[in-house]
């Protein structure tokens, strides 16, 4: 009886249920976009650290977490070996570069990451063959600058970089594709780690008696062993460093919280607008309905069927509305460019969905209250 | 014969600003099956606190209001939200009817209330479109009916799920003459066919030709009641 009464209220009304959920569809492609916007953000940030094959990452010590700032010998690595509890460990070096595209000079910037072969760090390979020797001119590249940059495995590519005060230009030919390896907003191109360590930007480029150093070690634990616990004794037998877990890490790469936290901020009061304006619709509706409540109590309708009556109806609108603007959302996020920075993830979108469909409820909340409220004297003009 | 609705002494009273108010005090009355009755009076007399009453909207201060022999000063909220649903048939001065129902949607809600919608119900739903003569009104919704239609409807609904009581509140006070007539005459019809005990509250004494019993009240006490044909002739006739 709850579910006839709203839902003939909703169909012999249509005209206005339909409208007041497109504003609900509004709100919720706005709220997907932000989600989508800030998933799109965070993975060009973190994607390369996130998919890591490791479970801990180790950074000089005092240094904030920064990468960049971050420079470990080449001698540090064998004690971290050593700790009780690690596996294996792969040095990274990490830096920015650019591609030159054409003979014009269009370039694509992009993170060079200088890897190990066969260590943690290494990225998964969707085509080709991963890095194998620790000096050549070859490369692993996102799947973003293969499209990007049209090339493909056997493709050569030139890399530009500042040494001292000198453009360098590299040769190397593509040998694996991964798929989304993005670092600091750029596609990452891998290489083998010497290769790395001369094309990398540099501050001079008379490099004779420095040490070869790394910028982060990636450390992959004993199946089974407490990243904590690792974390802890990496710490205590190694000197002058600091063992975060990947989320540490990825959440450490500056202005990466920040600009989350904008997202979500926005996120969250798009949908408190989306509780107000569900609450004051219904709430107005229900004002303009309490004579009517009132009558239908005093025939008999309970508290009980009155209530569910306005909870069905808020919750079917709200879920139309929702489905939607949901579909609206895929529709024009067919149309995106790829280089705009928008992911839809399954997780997020359910997560986004699923608070979409409470605002429903949350803001009708006044309303069934008023609902219940109604006496059914009113329907005889008095009150108790 | 044993009535339907009966009343001991009841009361009403409330707490206000100036004091203890006497809404309704120390009534009695008696409406036997196949009786229709009015309650008349002038405004603040008592005559709609009486009505909500006897329709278990309100719990009576003191005394008895009993219905087919069951006290509803006694009864729990819920008991009595059901007794209204299942024994009482109500109609009202305005906002009878559900906007977004049909006229047939509006008549089956009782059955629908009471979960007695069958086929049987509906056959019995279309009988009472067709002898309040709604059969072209039938899909309609209220906005599109005048007001005698609608106070058709409503007195359908509140017959068609077999009440043992049917309570009308000014049911003609948005009519006019020659409808609130129509109106009262058909709902005095039905009350007399099926039995029922009714009772309309309203304060056009003309209408009081199709009842059977007037009850005149008085600041909240029954003044006088009106019982034989001649006595209630000679009441409309003196206004």
């Amino acid at each position: 009886m709850a579910f006839y009464l709203a839902f003939k209220e909703i169909w012999r009304n249509r005209g206005r249920f339909f409208l007041f959920s497109l504003v609900i569809a509004l709100i919720t492609t706005l709220v997907l976009f932000i989600a989508a916007l800030a998933e799109g953000l965070a993975a060009a940030n973190k994607e390369y650290l996130e998919k890591l094959d490791a479970q801990v990452i180790i950074f000089q010590k005092n240094v904030d977490l920064s990468a960049n700032t971050s420079q470990i010998g080449r001698s540090t690595l064998n004690d971290i070996l050593r700790v009780p509890g690690v596996e294996d460990i792969g040095a990274i070096g990490l830096s920015g570069g650019s591609l030159i595209l054409d003979q014009s000079g269009n370039r694509l910037d992009v993170s060079l990451i200088g890897i190990e072969p066969g260590k943690p760090g290494n990225p998964d390979i969707t085509a080709g063959r991963p890095i194998m020797t620790s000096r050549a001119n070859e490369a692993v590249i996102d799947f973003r600058i293969a499209q990007q940059a049209d090339v493909g495995i056997g493709s050569d590519l030139t890399i530009r970089t500042i040494q001292g005060t000198e453009e360098k230009f590299y040769r190397v030919r593509v040998i694996g594709i991964t798929s989304g390896q993005q670092y600091l907003f750029r596609p990452s191109l891998f290489l083998p780690y010497r290769t790395w360590d001369d094309i990398r930007p540099q501050p001079s480029t008379n490099r004779l008696n420095s040490e070869l150093v790394t910028n982060i070690v990636a450390v992959r634990l004993v199946p089974g062993v407490e990243i904590d616990q690792a974390r802890a004794d990496i710490e205590r037998f190694v000197s002058s460093v600091e063992a975060v877990d990947l989320k540490t890490a990825y959440e450490a790469i500056p202005g990466y919280k920040v600009q989350q936290q904008t997202l979500n901020t926005q996120q969250f009061f798009t949908l408190l607008i989306g509780i107000l304006v569900v609450g004051g619709f219904f709430q107005i509706q229900m004002l303009q309905k309490i004579p009517q409540i009132g009558v239908l109590k005093a025939i008999g309708a309970s508290n009980l069927l009155v209530g569910a009556a306005a909870v069905i109806q808020i919750i079917l609108v709200t879920t139309f509305g929702v489905f939607f603007g949901a579909l609206v959302t895929a529709a024009l996020a067919l149309g995106i460019p790829g280089n705009v920075p928008i992911v839809f993830s399954g997780s997020t979108v359910a997560i986004a969905v699923a608070a979409l469909l409470a605002i429903g409820p949350i803001g009708g909340l006044v309303t069934v209250r008023v609902a219940v409220g109604v006496e059914p004297l009113m329907a005889l003009g008095l009150s108790s | 014969m044993e009535p339907i609705i009966k009343t001991n002494n009841v009361s009403k009273f409330y707490q206000s600003q100036s004091g203890l108010v006497r809404a309704v005090d120390q009534v009695s009355i008696e409406v036997f099956p196949g009786e229709f009755a009015a309650l008349v009076g002038p405004s603040g007399s008592g005559k709609t606190t009486m009505l909500a009453m006897l329709a278990a909207l309100l719990k009576p201060s003191e005394g008895q209001v009993m219905i087919d022999n069951k006290d509803l000063g006694k009864m729990k909220e819920n008991d009595r939200v059901r007794f209204r649903r299942e024994r009482i048939g109500f109609t009202f001065q305005s906002n009878n009817l559900v906007p977004y129902l049909t006229v047939q949607e509006n008549i089956e809600m009782m059955l629908r209330l009471n979960g007695t919608l069958s086929a049987q119900g509906k056959n019995l739903v279309k009988d009472m479109i067709y002898r309040l003569g709604l059969e072209e009104r039938q899909k309609n919704l209220p906005n599109q009916l005048s007001g005698g239609q609608k106070q058709r409807v409503a007195i359908a609904r509140s017959l068609i799920h077999n009440p043992s009581v049917v309570l009308a509140d000014e049911p003609t006070a948005s009519l006019d003459s020659e409808r609130a007539y129509q109106v009262v005459k058909l709902f005095s019809d039905l009350i007399h066919e099926q039995g029922k005990a009714g009772i309309m509250v309203t304060h056009d004494l003309r209408l009081c030709i199709y009842v059977d019993k007037v009850y005149q009240m008085m600041d909240g006490k029954i003044e006088r009641v009106l019982s034989s044909r001649q006595e209630i002739d000679d009441f409309i006739a003196c206004g």
